[in-house]
């Protein structure tokens, strides 16, 4: 069950690996994410977008950083080893229809998820910009699967390492000053998705944003991944993941998403000692 | 409570039989020897030990063994309830745990959790002798002691599977609704698939009641036996979104579905601040410590929540749950906040015992108005009304009438919301032609639990809201009836 059958490692903390896990595969559409349990009683669940998909060969693509204890050890996983608990594909697939042009942002790890949704907007039949943004050049990804959609695509650095030096909102705004997007999907850190938000909002184009918040089950039945959309409490497991970026409460998603910060910061001190995973990554 | 001795002597004449109904009155009642409050609020273990041998003996011996036995009449899978105390009560336990497997299929679970004061202990003879309920005799304890001792002997019963009749059937969900469905369809000599979402099989009993009111091993074990029976079951399958209800039907070729996905959506405060950090339904902060261990931090990595004074919104079994494992968690002050007064509280009459006795606060009559926030939309206290009772609503309860301008502040760091489940709408939400109530939840054939959708039943929560394990167990096995002679005429 689960077996990794590829894995690739794009930069320090980045991996991709293509897992068997054929019912996730069939069913997989543009959007969708897993909950992902490395077994046991003591491992956590963490949530993971899949970036792509195989039906024949009855495989999915994750990608993923490491920046917790699970995606840690989850990193140190080789080819052949089983993945004990995968659940999914989970939310509602992306909206996918023919709005005539979309701007497609990406941001950081974000790009993965950001594949499979740009793919099926081409497909769909409209015209497709991609602006992906990294905090540095080695941790660029997907450039060539994403240039293959948008040739023209833009990539951004924080310290100008690759591509120009600027910040996702940069470009993006000036797409809608000139280009006129009709619709907008960004994915990556949340403070990115929120300051896109707040970028096409002035040009009123709508913008979808696919949120990670901290999930439990994904089977909407603990409420943990909870936000404030348009005044109205949303289950992103359930509900989402996708979202009008323009009704998220982002204040009160980016202060949930801190809940465990004071006492995480104490206790992975002491799990990357039980873990060896070095200081200061989780 | 008697002496060791004293009780040796009980049982020794006992099982002569030669005590008279008046001398039998006169037998005291057995406390159920608990781990002192003071230290058991610094462990998860199990708050009540069970019975000793002797204690059960002389427990089974205050039953009358009446003609009418209005016990039965008020146990909801009909148990034959003086039949398998008359059996503990002359030391026959095997004889006891036989009578008890005609009907419930989980005596170590509902010996400990069932709402036993509502049910068979309400109508027992010796308590309304005594005029005190609490003077019944102790049905569940003597289940659960039947059960333990079985357990503890080794001795399991793995029900005979008939001749396999080539149906394929799948169960949705793992719960007790469920469990009961997959055994007595497995019997019948179907091949059965159950499919649960979480990573591990139980439904509420292994990721809503604590460790320390129902051990996890015992429901590992009931699932065990499942699998020892040779019913596969498949972990992380999300029916709706793995695959569709109607795709296990007509792609996957099973002939009849049987749903006990329970009432897995969290009720959530419904006023402004809820999604405060720091604001937890019960079931996240169940789930978190249960299935998810994080009250072991040495070795979870899913992060407990860490508090100081805790408000818990709610009366039944899930606010006393939460409550207690809260102080279990660290907290130095708990708050049970209900709406109505004392003799309205839903949970068992056991457990809110349990938890006064560990320190739990109660604050009836108030209702939450606002949950209020930091700069940082971290909780910082409640605005509480108080209320009244008025008439009594549709359930019979009197109501809680708010009383304007009553509202005052409160300070708390944590706050959870243990004020009901309504039904998790995935299903429906992906079988649209399912057919379901204003609550959500599933429409069923009185008798058969079929629902609107041939060949598809339900039962449990999914069927009755909230309810109980006993009646979850119940629908399971009539569920289960009804799909067995289905099957037979298809
Ligand atoms: C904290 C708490 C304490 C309680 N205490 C008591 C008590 O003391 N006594 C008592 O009698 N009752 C108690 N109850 C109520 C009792 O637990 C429930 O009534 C009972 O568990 C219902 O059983 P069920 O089989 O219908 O569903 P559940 O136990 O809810 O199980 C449903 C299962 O189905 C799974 N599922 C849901 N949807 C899907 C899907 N689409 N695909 C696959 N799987 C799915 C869920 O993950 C879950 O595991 C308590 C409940 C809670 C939450
Ligand atoms: S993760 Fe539990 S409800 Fe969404």
């Amino acid at each position: 069950m689960n077996r990794i059958v590829k894995k690739e490692q794009w930069s320090p903390e980045v991996f991709s690996m293509d897992i068997e896990c054929p019912l996730v595969a069939r069913q997989h559409k543009a959007g969708q994410f897993i909950i992902l349990q490395l077994g046991g009683d003591f491992n956590e669940r963490i949530p993971l977008t899949v970036a792509d998909k195989d039906v024949e060969k009855g495989t999915i693509t994750i990608v993923f950083q490491t920046v917790g204890a699970t995606t840690h050890l989850l990193a140190r996983k080789n080819v052949g080893d089983d993945i004990p608990n995968i659940l999914g594909p989970l939310g509602h697939p992306t909206d996918i229809e023919k709005f005539g042009k979309v701007v497609c942002v990406g941001g950081g790890i974000g790009v993965a998820p950001l594949y499979p949704i740009a793919q099926a907007m081409k497909a769909a039949g409209n015209d497709v910009k991609i602006i992906i943004g990294a905090r540095t050049k080695n941790l660029v990804i997907m450039e060539d699967k994403m240039r293959s959609i948008d040739p023209d695509l833009t990539i951004v650095t924080d310290d100008g390492s690759y591509g120009r030096k600027a910040l996702v909102t940069v470009p993006l705004k000036e797409f809608c000053e000139n280009w006129h997007p009709d619709e907008a999907v960004a994915i990556g850190p949340p403070v990115m998705m929120k300051f896109c938000a707040l970028t096409t909002q002035p040009f009123g184009v709508k913008t979808v944003v696919s949120l990670n918040t901290i999930m439990i089950d994904g089977t909407g039945m603990c409420g943990g991944c909870r936000v404030s959309i348009g005044g109205q409490t949303k289950f992103v497991c359930v509900d989402g993941p996708e979202f009008d970026g323009h009704q998220v409460d982002w204040n009160n998603m980016l202060s949930r998403l801190g809940t465990f910060k004071p006492q995480e910061a104490e206790e992975h001190h002491r799990c990357h000692l039980d873990l060896g995973i070095p200081e200061g990554k989780a | 409570m008697k002496s060791a001795k004293e009780l040796d002597e009980i049982a020794a004449k006992l099982r002569k039989n030669s005590y008279t109904p008046k001398e039998r009155m006169a037998i005291p009642l057995q406390e159920m020897p608990v781990q002192a409050p003071e230290v058991r609020i610094h462990n998860m273990d199990e708050v009540a030990l069970g019975f000793s041998e002797n204690q059960a003996i002389v427990e089974a011996s205050r039953c009358l063994g009446c003609k009418n036995h209005p016990c039965v009449e008020g146990c909801p899978v009909r148990i034959d309830i003086p039949g398998f105390v008359s059996h503990v009560a002359s030391g026959d336990m095997k004889g006891a745990y036989s009578v008890i497997s005609q009907s419930s299929l989980l005596p170590a679970i509902c010996g400990r959790v069932c709402p036993q004061e509502n049910q068979c202990q309400k109508f027992c003879t010796v308590g309304k002798m005594h005029k005190d309920i609490e003077q019944s005799v102790g049905i569940g304890r003597l289940e659960r002691y039947v059960a333990d001792a079985m357990s503890a002997q080794g001795y399991e019963i793995i029900p005979e599977v008939a001749a396999a009749t080539g149906k394929k059937v799948a169960v949705v969900g793992s719960g007790p609704a469920s469990i009961a469905a997959a055994a007595d369809l497995r019997k019948a000599g179907h091949e059965v698939f159950m499919f649960e979402a979480l990573h591990k099989g139980g439904g509420v009993l292994v990721y809503g009641i604590p460790e320390f009111r129902l051990p996890k091993k015992i429901v590992a074990s009931e699932i065990g036996k499942l699998e020892k029976m040779g019913v596969h079951i498949q972990t992380n399958f999300l029916v709706g979104r793995t695959m569709t209800l109607d795709a296990l039907m007509k792609e996957e070729g099973f002939d009849a579905v049987f749903v006990g996905s329970g009432a897995g959506l969290p009720k959530l405060l419904g006023v402004p601040g809820e999604n405060l950090v720091g604001v937890f339904s019960a079931n996240e902060y169940l789930t978190r410590s249960n299935l998810m261990h994080s009250y072991d931090p040495d070795h979870a990595l899913t992060p407990a929540i860490k508090s100081e004074k805790v408000a818990v919104f709610g009366g039944g079994n899930v606010a006393m749950d939460a409550a207690r494992t809260a102080l279990r968690l660290g907290a130095s002050e708990v708050t049970i906040v209900y709406r109505r007064s004392e003799n309205e509280l839903p949970a068992r009459h056991e457990e809110v015992g349990h938890a006064k006795e560990e320190g739990v606060h109660f604050l009836f009559l108030h209702a939450p108005v606002e949950v209020q926030g930091d700069d940082k939309g971290r909780v910082t206290g409640v605005v509480l009304q108080t209320c009244v009772l008025g008439e009594p609503d549709a359930s019979g309860r009197r109501s809680p009438v708010p009383v304007e301008g009553s509202e005052k502040f409160y300070q708390f760091d944590t706050v959870i919301a243990a004020i009901g489940n309504g039904s998790n709408p995935l299903i429906k939400m992906t079988t649209p032609q399912i057919e379901t109530n204003r609550r959500g939840n599933f429409i069923v054939n009185e008798e058969t639990l079929e629902t609107s959708i041939p060949g598809v039943f339900a039962g449990g929560d999914i069927v009755l809201g909230a309810a109980t394990v006993i009646l979850a167990m119940g629908q399971g096995r009539q569920a289960a009836k009804a799909m067995n002679e289905y099957l037979s005429g298809k």
